[in-house]
């Protein structure tokens, strides 16, 4: 008999990474203006410390397309000088870094205290059911990826979705099919942005 | 609330970002300028005097961290900018980087001329990218105007501010780890000792400091010690950003100083409980503090009063909870967040907050037994102190300050095998539960 009472155990896959990595195919190249990019940043740190660079040489790489294949992390070990192991190992460990295909769109909505306490966890629910996917996954037709993120730093204008790089604030669970259709129309322009810029 | 605002004071006017309204309006720069016809010694001793304390959780004094930065050494020194706003409830930094950055850069050349540095990086958190853009373009003219760079106002000193993005860890804005994220490595925290004034960068004196800690140093340079110390309560001097969110009726970052009261933050400065229900609790602090109970309200919201009253004043986020939040499933939330953002260096915090969430998970569904009470308890101290950063203590929080103001209500999910909130305010469904 086990000291501890019987739980349910995470499944496998909160244990084992599933991550599969794309296969190496063509060597990954940054374009002459994100290798100019590169350089003009690696200069920030000492000349010995070109690691530090890393995170900006892997959004290079996630810039360009769109993910980050195990070709861009060769790519980026060798313009850092260290192993493509140890650029996994950072790869591994931050949220914004995607190794697999994500959708045009990433709805990244936050769902720590402030926002859940605003009907976050009910704006995932409607997302996930006017797409039809669930948090994790990409639509059939590649325009959308639904994630759910931990706090994003805008809690006064709960509940916070990031999109890509943007953001959309204060989204209401009734609003959630229409802000989608708007970014099918709209694009970009559909999102509020964050209220600080907009003030100006 | 007969406070003038100093840090914010500007921050709703059209262009209060760009370098000639911070000239025109903010005496943008002087303090710079005053600065380097000083020794930096009279600097880390202004700071010491003003009683600035760090704004970033912890509350350290400043000038204090300034002079155990390591003076007698070939190396090179650094400060490092703590600009990984990323508890939960937090908001502040994101204003004073969005609204008044050079503040910020005027607050960053001055410290890294005390403390005898001539670099500083600002790490900012991934997901600031709008912010960051600001940043680097004001940086820029800053550059131009010869604020920053070689000789700077000619005075022989030279110093570089370079942006820093990070790339989504909570973890990072612990200062250790924050350092080993800037060496281009995961976000995971040293052993300390050695602190980083002694080997932090590159294995050399660093100064980690938050972005309202290093905005408050122009004010005290320009104002004098004694001015800024005034602004407070004794040893809780300057101003104060609040960030108020959850239940009230107008969510923000407010300054006010130290004197200020949770009452006046909450019913004044915020408008009140939304729909003007019943307050239930207060998280003082961000998410990692003890909560405070509505009898607590007239507590000043000072690093100092605030600790008397059993919490902590952390990074002042303040998130306000009314009548309808079940406490099983707030400590649930919050543990859903400390188990992804554990970087999973020491085992205790690694697996106690999976085991956390676990626990609590199965006790707001109804599934719990009297022994998971206990066992949660036991698993929540077995965490605290046993971990190399504040994050294990910070995880354990939500559970143990739940379990001892509101026990009555784990025993109920227990004993009733339902959350007992009614159930029409949140469609809380088990639709996604598991998908994380």
């Amino acid at each position: 008999m086990s000291f501890h009472p019987q739980m349910e155990y995470a499944p496998a896959r909160f244990h084992r990474s599933e991550r599969k990595l794309a296969e190496p195919g063509e060597p990954f190249k940054y374009t002459a203006e994100n290798q100019a990019k590169f350089d003009e940043v690696v200069k920030r740190y000492p000349p010995d410390r070109r690691k530090s660079a890393i995170l900006y040489a892997l959004y290079l790489v996630q810039n360009q397309q769109g993910y980050i294949t195990a070709a861009g992390m060769k790519l980026v070990a060798e313009q850092i000088r260290c192993t493509p192991a140890e650029v996994e190992d950072v790869v591994s460990y931050y949220t914004m870094f995607y190794t697999r295909q994500v959708g045009k769109y990433v709805l990244n909505v936050c769902r720590t205290l402030s926002c859940a306490l605003l009907g976050a966890e009910r704006v995932t629910e409607e997302l996930s059911n006017k797409l039809g996917i669930k948090p994790g996954e990409t639509d059939p037709s590649g325009t959308f990826t639904l994630m759910e993120v931990e706090c994003l730093g805008a809690c006064d204008r709960a509940p916070v979705v990031m999109v890509n790089d943007d953001w959309h604030e204060g989204l209401t669970p009734e609003q959630c099919s229409k802000f989608i259709d708007d970014i099918r129309s709209r694009g970009q322009s559909a999102f509020t942005g964050c209220h600080l810029r907009k003030e100006k | 609330m007969a406070y003038e605002p100093v840090l914010t004071s500007h921050v709703n006017e059209p262009n209060s970002f760009t370098l000639d309204f911070y000239q025109k309006n903010q005496r943008g720069y002087e303090a710079l300028r005053k600065a380097l016809t000083q020794k930096p010694n009279d600097i880390i001793e202004q700071v010491k005097a003003s009683g600035l304390r760090g704004r970033g959780g912890a509350g350290f004094p400043t000038g204090m961290k300034w002079q155990f930065v390591l003076k007698d050494t070939p190396k090179p020194k650094y400060i490092a900018c703590n600009a990984d706003e990323s508890e939960p409830g937090t908001f502040k930094d994101h204003v004073l980087m969005e609204r008044n950055p050079h503040l910020l850069i005027e607050g960053c050349a001055i410290a890294c001329y005390a403390i005898g540095a001539k670099v500083a990086y600002i790490y900012i958190r991934g997901e600031f990218y709008h912010v960051q853009q600001i940043l680097e373009a004001e940086l820029e003219k800053a550059y131009k105007a010869g604020y920053l760079g070689t000789n700077i106002l000619g005075s022989g000193f030279d110093c570089d501010v370079f942006i820093h993005r990070g790339a989504g860890a909570y973890e990072a804005g612990e200062e250790t780890a924050l350092i080993e994220s800037l060496e281009g490595k995961r976000a995971q925290p040293r052993l300390k000792p050695p602190f980083p004034a002694v080997e932090g960068l590159y294995n050399c004196p660093t100064a980690v400091n938050n972005v309202e800690t290093l905005c408050n140093v122009p004010l005290i340079v320009l104002n004098g010690a004694e001015w800024f110390a005034k602004l407070g309560p004794e040893k809780n001097g300057g101003p104060k950003l609040y960030c108020i969110s959850g239940h009230v009726k107008k969510p923000g970052v407010f300054e006010a100083s130290m004197h200020t009261t949770l009452r006046e933050l909450i019913y004044d400065y915020a408008g009140g409980i939304r729909g003007d229900r019943q307050l239930k609790a207060i998280i003082p602090g961000g998410s990692s503090v003890p909560l405070l109970l509505p009898d607590q309200l007239d507590t000043p919201a000072s690093f100092d009063a605030i600790q008397k009253a059993g919490s902590l004043l952390g990074s002042a986020g303040l998130i306000v909870l009314d009548d309808t939040v079940c406490m099983v499933w707030l400590a649930m939330n919050l543990l859903h967040f400390y188990r992804h953002e554990s970087c999973g260096k020491c085992t205790p915090c690694r697996e106690g907050c999976d085991w956390l969430y676990k626990l609590l998970q199965r006790i707001e569904r109804g599934e719990g037994q009297d022994k998971d009470l206990d066992l949660l308890f036991g698993v929540a101290n077995n965490i605290t102190g046993k971990t190399l950063c504040a994050f294990g203590d910070a995880a354990a929080t939500p559970v143990l300050t739940t379990m001892k103001l509101f026990r009555h209500e784990y025993e109920a999910h227990v004993r009733e095998g339902r959350c007992t909130l009614p159930a029409d305010w949140r469609r809380q469904g088990p639709v996604l539960a598991g998908a994380h």
